[in-house]
């Protein structure tokens, strides 16, 4: 009898800790409809609605993915500042309404590419976080082995990660090309900055692409800063959704990730539909300065950035909209944040103690399918074996 | 068979083997090439399979890279290598690096193919040789045919490879007609990427070319002959990997060496080829310091008797073979 008591008793604690959210889950509204700013157009009659509606379950992996996107970039800063990251490390926080409005509105089977501030996507499109940290600090459990850093993560369907300012722009709409031509109604999504929107290569590319109506959406993360210079100074025209001229375009609010999300969707419809490419330019805002190199303060105010934290914030306006809709409750939100933390703290513990690739590999993957030879190192004597 | 005809059955033969490999370039479609190398594909493939485009080196090159990231196999044509200058950004940085960055996980299957290197009174921007620029960078395969079975068959491998392959082709040479085995008329006929070819046997001397030259040293091989000289022809096939293994066995019997190319002398072909003769084996056996025949170390002038003076033509090769061999 007093064992059945303490067996029952043990059983409520347990379960009484796992679920918290189910237990009110029953309190929650399922989904609701929430007001989003309208689109500026450009040689479009129709843009997306004003309106989204968001269930429960799309905002709470909204919000974890947003929110596991911000503190893997901060776990990032710290492990630059510790000289555990070396080289380049362009960070993203600010920006995750973008990447995870825009995954959500396209299939796993459609693609990806953008410039060097790409740890968002690279997360976004699948690849774990243990991996992308392990992959900065240069480490054998790194996406690419370590071959790769910062700049240089894939996974399927992702091109990486390009460091050439523009150069993934052309490269974006040949992966429309094959999409095209493969005829599976797959698009590709090519994305640049608004200091790469005035590289040649890009006017290029809007010209074939419309000539050829691939099915690219080119998209614009105005983030009002190319590296030190505001677009003011860079761009003779800051209407980024225009500057595709005969392509149509959009211009969206890219703090709101479900103003992201109807855009994209509405963008990839157009596409699928077979109607050439369109032009989004997302407003939207980063944190950090361009890359760790930059404190981000010599060209911009501490207030603007501070203005943008407390007005704009995508996890806090994600946030604000869940609770204020009964979606979800603050202690729900904050278990995530905890378990996103531990997610992080895991992996930075991973990135940091996974033995850095073996010497061998310095020689592997110069080409792809290609019988085992020999390659020079810094002298004649020293010789590396690459495998494909 | 003439080079341009045996490009054409190569890429014809190509295309339709394999529906994911496409031509694109300017002028490639419905003018049949500027050079006349695709005539008749887009009237038999059609706007899907041979893309005209406007004259956007840089765009178009990128757009054919990111074709090949996603599973085509692009042809991509330079109308000359000299445009490619453009657009090299898009071949060394987004197609040649790719596979290493992505520790092999994305492929570039493409291959860049048109005339190199100096025509005739074309000039100063329109007559580079690209041989050393393109076989500098890791990564890349770079082949360099002289004969219509080099032309066709290592245009059949390269598109084969499933890496980037720059094909640096010769304008001059596009008229010439060979002769091809029945053999090299198969469809299946590739020549192996990374592996010269022994054009003549010799004892005395070792003369290493690839493309236009390959065919000024044969000739300079048979007036020598008749003074004596035996020399022995290789026609490297390939600039990147390089086949110095044949080279060196070769020094090793005739104890002479002579390059030959189209390029300027600094940092060439020819320069690549002394550096690693000096590295290995074959240094030992060397009688007398190995000697570079090369363009003139100045931009391409227009008249005829300066631009003349500017290419390696048979008396330099022969001039250069007797200094060797202190005769």
């Amino acid at each position: 009898m007093l064992l059945m008591f303490w067996f029952c008793l043990f059983f409520f604690f347990k379960a009484s800790r796992v679920v918290v959210a189910s237990r009110n889950y029953a309190d929650f509204a399922s989904e609701a409809t929430f007001e989003i700013k309208k689109c500026d157009l450009h040689r479009l009659e129709e843009g997306p609605s004003t309106t989204a509606v968001m269930t429960r379950e799309e905002g709470l992996h909204y919000y974890k993915t947003m929110q596991t996107i911000r503190r893997m970039e901060l776990k990032s800063d710290q492990l630059y500042k510790q000289k555990i990251i070396r080289g380049f490390c362009h960070l993203y926080d600010g920006q995750e309404a973008c990447c995870v409005g825009l995954e959500v509105a396209i299939k796993p089977t459609d693609h990806v590419i953008t410039a060097y501030r790409a740890h968002g996507f690279t997360y976004a499109r699948g690849v774990p976080v243990r991996e992308i940290l392990a992959e900065l600090t240069g480490r054998k459990g790194g996406c690419v082995k370590g071959k790769g850093g910062s700049m240089h993560m894939y996974t399927k369907n992702f091109y990486g990660g390009n460091g050439i300012v523009g150069a993934q722009v052309p490269l974006g709409a040949g992966i429309a090309l094959a999409c095209k031509y493969f005829g599976k109604n797959e698009i590709c999504l090519t994305l640049y900055g608004d200091g790469a929107a005035n590289q040649g290569q890009i006017f290029e590319t809007y010209n074939m692409a419309a000539l050829w109506k691939l099915p690219c959406i080119f998209i614009c993360e105005n983030n009002r800063y190319g590296m030190g210079t505001s677009v003011e100074r860079a761009a003779a025209s800051t209407d980024y959704y225009k500057r595709g001229d005969f392509i149509p375009g959009l211009r969206v609010d890219g703090m709101d990730v479900l103003c992201v999300r109807e855009a994209a969707k509405f963008a990839a419809d157009y596409c699928r539909a077979g109607k050439g490419p369109i032009l989004m330019e997302l407003q939207t805002y980063r944190y950090h300065g361009h890359s760790m190199s930059d404190p981000g303060i010599s060209y911009r105010t501490r207030e603007e950035i501070q203005e943008v934290r407390s007005k704009s914030d995508p996890i806090t306006l994600l946030k604000d909209r869940m609770v204020n809709n009964n979606l979800a409750s603050i202690e729900e939100l904050k278990e995530i944040d905890v378990a996103v933390r531990k997610e992080i703290e895991e992996a930075a513990q991973f990135a940091t103690t996974d033995p850095e690739p073996p010497l061998e590999e310095l020689g592997n993957h110069i080409y792809f399918n290609e019988p085992p030879f020999e390659v020079r190192g810094p002298n004649q004597w020293i010789r590396y074996k690459s495998v494909s | 068979v003439t080079v341009r005809d045996a490009l054409n059955q190569a890429l014809d033969e190509e295309l339709e083997r394999d529906e994911r490999v496409f031509l694109l370039g300017e002028e490639v479609a419905q003018y049949d090439g500027a050079y006349k190398i695709s005539r008749g594909l887009w009237k038999k493939y059609g706007d899907k399979r041979v893309i005209d485009t406007p004259i956007s080196e840089m765009g178009f090159t990128g757009i054919a890279v990111g074709a090949a990231m996603a599973g085509l196999r692009p042809v991509c044509e330079f109308m000359t290598f000299n445009f490619s200058m453009q657009a090299i950004d898009q071949v060394i940085n987004s197609a040649a690096k790719t596979c290493y960055m992505s520790a092999g996980s994305i492929a570039v299957p493409i291959v860049f193919r048109g005339p190199n290197g100096a025509s005739a009174g074309v000039a100063a921007q329109h007559s580079q040789c690209f041989a050393a620029w393109y076989g500098h960078c890791p990564g890349l395969k770079v082949v360099s045919p002289w004969s219509s079975e080099d032309a066709k068959g290592l245009l059949k491998a390269s598109i084969r490879d499933d890496n980037p392959v720059v094909m640096l082709e010769n304008e001059l040479l596009y008229g010439v007609p060979f002769e091809m085995s029945e053999q090299a008329q198969s469809k299946d006929f590739v020549v192996p990427i990374g592996k010269a070819k022994i054009e003549r046997q010799g004892t005395h001397v070792t003369l290493v070319s690839h493309s236009r030259p390959v065919g000024h040293c044969l000739e300079a091989a048979a007036v020598l002959a008749k003074e004596g000289v035996e020399c022995e022809v290789i026609n490297l096939r390939t600039i990147r990997p390089m086949d110095i293994e044949t080279v060196e066995a070769s020094v090793v019997k005739t104890n002479h060496l002579v390059t030959v190319e189209g390029g300027w002398p600094q940092f060439g072909v020819g320069a690549e080829i002394c550096a690693r003769i000096m590295e290995g084996s074959a240094f030992n056996y060397l009688d007398a310091p190995a000697v570079r025949v090369t363009g003139a170390d100045v931009p391409m002038p227009y008249a005829k008797i300066l631009e003349d003076n500017c290419i390696p033509q048979v008396k330099d090769i022969i001039f250069a073979v007797k200094k060797t061999l202190n005769i």
